[in-house]
């Protein structure tokens, strides 16, 4: 069973938010919302300053508090590459994954119920890379199953110094970021 | 168009960190005095106390009936997706402090209908002859007690949930405290106390309800002091959250509003009561509840504002 997670090159991202813009034209995302962003993380003191950009979505935890916490099941673990997801009829907006996160990785549509990051599962089950890693420009961005130790994802974080965000949040999250 | 957007949601900018308003502390506040209210009902009747005598145990349940439908119409307000809310009850998450709080309001009603049930005098039923059976049955000493201990025990568990619904959030670093759930409840058991011994009519229960309330808020006052000195001595983030409040945009409202008139000022007026130095007065149990109401406030508000401080 494949458990899918992200490598997220720093040294190749711009930050041109080509996946941003790709993510809310795929997934129709509401006027106001966004399932993905940029992060900028200026660091140092001048003139010795060191710039990190990072596209950041729902990081599609080992240990999820937002499902933990879901009180109808609504949020779950799919089978498929173990990514979480929302089942937006099981959802009743108790916002209580919203609390838990904390990545902020969630938001409430404007239908009612929590929506976040997906993987673009639609698109990964016909075997095609989520919509922000196939439009990126510096191809900075690599989607595969971290399980499967000769899968590009795998090999580049055996290979290359990485961080995760917020690891000391005990969540285990699922995108790399290469240094 | 997509540019502004994609700016605007960078979450170092705009991040969603304030997702709860009134409705859930006005929740956890009427959900907190319910359970007071239930313990200290259910405590007079494993006591002994019989409908009849005059006795809050027996209005304490009907109160309770009202304040915690109050307090799910409030949660009912904060759902977003609020036509959905029956799927609560297709499912018991046990990972879910929510999901079990769902189901321990569904047990509460029966033990506060049980309870209120028990005040409406028999000839009142006369009418309906199954019903007057049940209420004589129900009113045997021995089932009044047993239905006593069932009620702490319920509203024990309601209480705790309170704050446990917030401490199972962890994202949250004021909120991940395992004593916000005693907290919690013993701020409940204070307000309830305050309320039941502010109705009281009887003399000798009144000053029992008022010497339980003075215990009850210095115990309070001890679970806040572990509250934040476990989060001053436990890692950075929790030191960071803790300042909220020492110090931080929360101090004033928490010092003032839930320390010096929800706790200290009516522990004086009801130790001063209790010497009988000054005459009972609702000013002490209505500084406790508007105390109880500001600690629910404060904690959902500057938990949401807490968060973790590595990138």
């Amino acid at each position: 069973m494949a458990r899918f997670g992200m490598v997220i090159d720093t040294r190749k991202c711009v930050g041109c938010m080509d996946c941003v813009v790709a993510c809310k034209t795929e997934n129709d995302v509401p006027d106001g919302h966004c399932r993905d962003w940029i992060s900028q993380r200026l660091q140092g003191t001048m003139p010795d300053l060191r710039l990190t950009i990072t596209s950041e979505r729902c990081n599609h935890c080992d240990q999820p508090p937002c499902v933990s916490c879901c009180p109808t099941g609504a949020s779950h673990v799919h089978d498929f590459g173990k990514v979480v997801l929302v089942e937006h009829g099981k959802c009743i907006g108790c916002k209580a994954c919203l609390a838990a996160c904390p990545y902020d990785a969630r938001f409430v549509h404007p239908d009612g119920y929590a929506d976040k990051c997906t993987f673009c599962i639609h698109r990964v089950e016909k075997g095609l890379d989520p919509a922000c890693v196939a439009v990126c420009p510096t191809h900075s961005m690599y989607f595969g199953d971290l399980d499967d130790p000769e899968s590009e994802v795998s090999r580049l974080i055996a290979s290359r110094r990485h961080f995760v965000l917020k690891p000391d949040a005990g969540t285990k999250p699922r995108i790399f970021y290469l240094e | 168009m997509l540019e502004l957007i994609t700016t605007r949601h960078n979450p170092m900018v705009d991040p969603a960190l304030h997702v709860w308003g009134w409705e859930i502390p006005v929740y956890l506040f009427l959900g907190g005095w319910v359970a007071g209210c239930m313990v200290l009902a259910g405590w007079l009747m494993w006591r002994g106390r019989a409908p009849g005598e005059r006795s809050v145990a027996y209005a304490l349940p009907w109160i309770g009936i009202v304040l915690l439908s109050l307090g799910m119409g409030a949660l009912f307000l904060d759902l977003e997706h609020k036509l959905y809310v029956w799927r609560m009850y297709l499912t018991l998450q046990p990972t879910s402090p929510m999901s079990w709080g769902g189901w321990i309001l569904i047990l509460v009603y029966p033990f506060l209908a049980l309870g209120a049930f028990a005040s409406i005098p028999v000839h009142w039923l006369s009418r309906w002859p199954s019903l007057a059976a049940f209420s004589h049955r129900l009113r045997e000493p021995n089932r009044l007690r047993w239905l006593g201990a069932a009620s702490i025990a319920v509203g024990i568990a309601l209480g705790i949930y309170t704050g446990i619904l917030l401490s199972s959030l962890g994202a949250r670093p004021l909120w991940a405290s395992a004593v916000l759930g005693p907290l919690f409840l013993v701020s409940g058991l204070s307000t309830g106390a305050a309320f039941a011994h502010m109705i009281a009519g009887d003399r000798a229960e009144q000053s029992m309800l008022l010497h339980a309330d003075i215990v009850f808020l210095m115990v309070e006052l001890a679970l806040i002091a572990l509250f934040l000195i476990g989060h001053l001595t436990s890692g950075a983030q929790h030191a960071n959250a803790a300042r909220l409040l020492l110090g931080g945009p929360y101090t004033a409202v928490f010092w003032v509003l839930v320390v010096g008139l929800g706790i200290m000022v009516p522990l004086v007026i009801q130790s001063l009561m209790a010497a009988h130095r000054v005459q009972h007065t609702i000013i002490a149990p209505l500084l406790v509840m508007i105390g109880g109401l500001a600690l629910r406030f404060v904690i959902v508000s500057a938990g949401q504002a807490s968060h973790w401080i590595t990138p």
